[in-house]
């Protein structure tokens, strides 16, 4: 699961690190991710995943790294070996 | 009927507000403007010795400026575009027709170049923009505009077309973060001299359906936006009457603005809600300018 939001990431973040080079925990709105981007990159998510971020998770710390994103992926049932 | 009238009716029946038959859009009376020009010149006066270099744009702004901008990312709900007939002659007797039945009549309006500007910094970044890189002191600029916002409403603090004066700074982010910090101060030390009651908070903005909500948590995590709390009709929900906004980078990289060291320069604005902290006066010191406390007038008319 890690690689496919790492490729989510990677489409939708606008970050200006390559995102092959950021580690699970790097930090993607210091990456250069923008508000805006990250509107984009929750709307990838729930489409890839098929799945609707509940309004407690729609905050900055959801989306703030592939590992944030991954655990809270998983609190939503999307399993990791899926 | 007991019941206390609405502030709205109070205002209309004062003769301040003039109905018009649309919510959120009102005439004003001479006493009512006379007050506006009141408060737009002591949140000058507040500016002190800052050297501003005043800019007025129209009420409407340029379609394509609009549109880069971003507002329609996080604000499409609250946007006023301009329409005009742009048909030939039968088109013409086809909408007196339709008009004329009751009918719609807007089907050959086109949407002009011309977009209502939703808030008065929104015109000037362009503007500095292709002037070239800012000055080492950055920019500091005053304007003032009337603002269209789509949210019609009972609310006479929630106008659809109300004035905002705004102070907006250029620079680096050290500059910029240090007029904000300066104007709310100014903002407190003016609104208390108002003898009105008050209070500060962290806020954010309207943003439209679910990413924004995303986008209100970030911009609250951030400290972007705070805003100066007058309660008019309700305690619990007062009405802001100031806000002090940083954008971080958001217009220096939309307008390609930079700094005297060429980097991308960093903007805030504070803005004033001229109405509002009108309204916020007459509810709270009487419908009568003339009886209002007399420390509250010599802080408006000296
Ligand atoms: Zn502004």
């Amino acid at each position: 699961m890690i690689e496919r939001i790492r490729k989510l990431v990677a489409e939708f973040a606008g970050t200006n690190v390559d995102v092959g080079k950021l580690g699970d925990d790097g930090d993607l709105y210091r990456a250069g991710m923008t508000s805006h981007a990250s509107v984009q990159l929750m709307l990838g998510l729930e489409e890839a995943f098929d799945i609707e971020f509940p309004e407690d998770l729609l905050t900055p710390d959801t989306f703030s790294s592939i590992s944030a994103i991954a655990k809270a992926l998983d609190g939503l049932g999307v399993g990791v070996a899926s | 009927m007991s019941e206390t009238p609405s502030l709205l009716r109070r205002l209309i029946d004062a003769g301040l507000f003039i109905d018009t038959g649309a919510p959120g859009l009102y005439g004003r009376s001479g006493a009512f403007e006379d007050v506006i020009d009141r408060i737009d010149a002591a949140f000058v006066r507040a500016a002190g010795d800052d050297v501003t270099e005043v800019v007025r744009f129209p009420p409407g702004m340029n379609r394509g400026v609009f549109e880069k901008s971003g507002y329609l990312k996080s604000f499409p709900q609250l946007a006023g575009t301009v329409h005009a007939f742009c048909g030939a002659h039968g088109d013409h007797m086809e909408l007196l027709e339709h008009l004329a039945a009751g009918e719609d009549w807007m089907a050959k309006q086109q949407p002009t170049e011309v977009v209502l500007t939703p808030a008065a910094c929104y015109p000037l970044y362009p503007v500095v923009a292709a002037r070239g890189p800012l000055a080492p002191e950055g920019g500091l600029f005053d304007l003032q505009s009337y603002c269209f916002r789509h949210e019609p409403s009972e609310d006479p603090a929630r106008m659809q077309m109300f004035r905002m004066h705004e102070m907006v700074r250029l620079g680096d982010p050290d500059q910029v973060l240090a007029f904000r910090a300066q104007w709310l101060e100014r903002g407190q030390a003016l609104v208390a001299s108002l003898e009105l009651p008050f209070s500060l908070d962290l806020a954010n903005d309207p943003f439209f359906g679910r990413g924004g909500k995303l986008m209100a948590a970030g911009q609250r995590a951030q400290q972007l936006k705070f805003e100066l709390l007058v309660p008019i009709h309700s305690e619990e929900h007062p009405t802001a009457c100031f806000s002090f906004n940083y954008h971080q980078d958001h217009f220096g990289l939309t307008w390609d603005l930079k700094t005297a060291a060429g980097e991308v320069a960093h903007t805030a604005c504070v803005g004033i809600g001229l109405e509002r902290v009108a309204i916020a006066l007459f509810n709270q010191h009487g419908l009568n300018a003339a009886d209002w406390p007399a420390g509250v007038r010599k802080a408006l008319w000296g």
